[in-house]
């Protein structure tokens, strides 16, 4: 590990604080980041404060929260399956998330009240996740078997979706499909508290296990000979990711390959030490989103564009890139 | 297996497929919303009475549904079927490796963003969407020592169906007063579609029919590896290549009608070479009629699971294929 990538994390949250800047002048009315800073301190005026506040911040704290979610579950998954394809989008865990997400919001929201959402979602990813676990398990579960089961489950996760969509009763197909994109639009501060929560326990407790993991990539016997309980920490690691994607799910929808993007570029900034490479992760995922978002609300006025097609045409070539690079393995 | 097993296996698949397949298009004719009896629609077949309500909707509604539906089965079945062979894997299929999304991203940019309604048009654009996933998700799967592997041509395939589908949905997302027509279709039906479209691509699916059957010497010896077939004097680039063109027309042409169906075209050759075999030239028949029987069947069950509205078929052809996807994939792909 060379000194300078000490520096990569505090580079990235940077970046971050930039893109945010950026995200919070920029739009169908331009606002300049002094404006910017000024209306945040009640110094601008209110037609401008209201648009920054009420608009476009929330906006950008659910993409990054959204994105640090999302690259995290991924990058715990990839560690779990030692198979640099798995991704939370791939396997079908968002696919389950987005399922319950939808069914929750058709039929649960006269019942129960929005803040089970992210619940809803996880256990919709916990779902997914275990029935892939359990349909994958031939004495054990091989990354092969794992990553093609994974393809059945997302789609058939995906036909149950849809089927709820086309069939909604409130006939906002239109909404639920943008959703169903990955997209922030919209989204307020109701959407942040529902949110942030979860990400501010999930993220430390993943970070928490940052020492199994690491033995746990060196093998299965390596880690139980380092006194590592291999398949309580597995499937605690599998339920962090779901948790994660799930509650991301929720608020921002299925913006997918984020879980892929991000922890592969981490890898290659900062190695493969879970300590280093979870934040760094989520720092990244957390930035790719708010850019995709921005480029989604500016590029196309005045059309927003779901951050999810960015992050696909974006993640799909790099997937496709990954397997060329892998095609010898 | 012995070869009277074998003929006795095709001579029962033979019954059971030709009674499905009738039975399927009985059932699409007479059963629905409303129901009709069989004398109202021999009637509407073959002594039309155009002042009869019942048979007009025979006629222009019902009859074409079923058409459609066996004509896009048997493409999808045999679609998958020579797919399988090609790729040496028996997960391959216009769905699973990305050409359905291919040539469903392709019809929607064209009529959402140029405004193409023109028929004919559609279906070679859909041609065109089909061919890219193709060959993107071929070259993908076969680069590499190994060559054609079946977790890379899986992979590649699924990150061209969500990079398509996403592409799609940023398409819907720009203009939504279209999202509502497009949905429907995007998730596979053959609800509502005109006869029109059926006859504008009906001439070049029965086409491809045909070709694969005339091919299926020539799969049966790709089949025992590409060393052997070549030894044997067969051209297998210009086999292979044409095996391409017939699985593009027959997907693109199904997606142009119905939208991308997912998993008739890895279910139905599974049963059908369990029930014949392994070679081609039965096959190849066996799947078209599997093939339409299925896609008659789901769609009738399709009217009636969710009374009054009824289901998008490829909700239920995913509801039933993907969960045979993982048994395969989990039987081990190396053993079929």
């Amino acid at each position: 590990m060379n000194r300078g990538s000490r520096w990569i994390p505090y580079g990235l949250l940077f970046g971050c604080l930039l893109a945010a800047l950026l995200s919070a002048s920029l739009g169908e009315t331009f606002i300049s980041p002094v404006r910017v800073f000024g209306s945040l301190t009640g110094a601008g005026s209110e037609a401008e404060a209201m648009i920054v506040e009420k608009l476009r911040l929330p906006r950008i704290v659910t993409s990054l929260l959204a994105g640090a979610s999302l690259a995290a579950a991924g990058a715990i998954l990839q560690g779990v399956a030692r198979n640099p394809m798995a991704s939370p989008d791939i396997l079908g865990v968002t696919g389950g998330a987005s399922a319950a997400a939808v069914a929750f919001m058709t039929y649960g929201l006269g019942v129960l009240s929005i803040r089970w959402l992210p619940v809803a979602a996880m256990a919709g990813a916990a779902v997914a996740a275990l029935l892939l676990y359990a349909f994958a398990w031939k004495k054990g579960v091989t990354p092969l078997r794992l990553v093609l089961v994974g393809v059945g489950m997302s789609s058939l996760m995906s036909a149950a979706t849809t089927m709820m969509i086309v069939f909604n009763p409130r006939n906002d197909a239109g909404q639920a499909y943008t959703w169903l994109t990955g997209s922030v639009y919209g989204a307020n501060w109701e959407q942040v508290l529902l949110l942030l929560p979860w990400t501010a326990v999930l993220l430390p407790a993943a970070m928490l296990m940052k020492r199994h993991v690491n033995i746990s990539q060196l093998g299965d016997e390596v880690a139980t000979s380092g006194g590592s309980r291999v398949q309580r920490v597995r499937f605690l690691q599998l339920m962090l990711s779901v948790a994660l994607a799930g509650s991301a799910v929720a608020v921002a929808g299925a913006i997918g390959f984020v879980g892929l993007l991000a922890p592969h570029m981490a890898r290659k900034l900062v190695g493969a030490d879970f300590g280093r490479l979870l934040p760094v992760s989520a720092l990244l995922g957390a930035w790719i989103v708010l850019l995709a978002d921005l480029a989604g609300r500016t590029l196309f006025l005045p059309l927003d564009v779901p951050a999810g097609v960015f992050t696909a045409a974006i993640g799909a070539p790099f997937f496709i890139y990954l397997l060329y690079v892998n095609r010898n393995q | 297996m012995s070869a009277g097993a074998i003929r006795g296996r095709r001579a029962a698949g033979f019954i059971l497929g030709g009674l499905a397949l009738l039975l399927g298009l009985a059932g699409s004719i007479l059963l629905g919303a409303m129901n009709y009896s069989p004398e109202t629609a021999w009637d509407a077949l073959f002594r039309y009475d155009p002042n009869v309500t019942d048979q007009i909707v025979i006629r222009t509604t019902r009859l074409p549904r079923a058409l459609i539906a066996a004509a896009v089965g048997a493409s999808l079945a045999i679609a998958g079927a020579i797919m399988q062979t090609l790729t040496r894997n028996p997960l391959a299929s216009p769905s699973v490796l990305g050409i359905n999304a291919g040539a469903g991203f392709f019809v929607v940019s064209a009529s959402v963003l140029l405004s193409v309604s023109h028929l004919q048009a559609l279906m070679w654009i859909s041609f065109v969407g089909a061919a890219a996933a193709a060959g993107v998700v071929y070259i993908l799967g076969s680069a590499g020592r190994e060559g054609l592997t079946p977790i890379k041509i899986v992979l590649a395939g699924s990150a061209m169906t969500a990079l398509f589908a996403s592409f799609t949905q940023g398409v819907l997302a720009l203009d939504r007063q279209s999202l509502g027509s497009v949905l429907f279709w995007l998730t596979g039906t053959i609800a509502g579609r005109s006869p029109e479209m059926l006859a504008t691509v009906f001439p070049y699916m029965a086409g491809c029919w045909v070709a694969a059957w005339l091919l299926a010497r020539g799969m049966n010896i790709l089949l025992m590896g590409e060393d052997t077939s070549k030894g044997l004097g067969q051209r297998t680039g210009a086999l292979k290549i044409g095996i391409g063109v017939i699985v593009v027309i027959l997907a693109g042409g199904s997606v142009s009608i119905a939208g991308p169906i997912g998993f008739i075209g890895i279910v139905v050759p599974h049963m059908a070479r369990y029930l014949v075999g392994t070679d081609h030239r039965w096959v190849i028949p066996f799947c078209g009629v599997f093939g339409a029987a299925l896609l008659l069947l789901a769609d009738i069950a399709a009217r009636f699971i969710m009374i009054p509205e009824e289901l998008p078929v490829g909700v239920m052809t995913a509801a039933l294929g993907a969960p045979f996807f993982m048994y395969i994939a989990r039987r081990g792909i190396g053993k079929s």
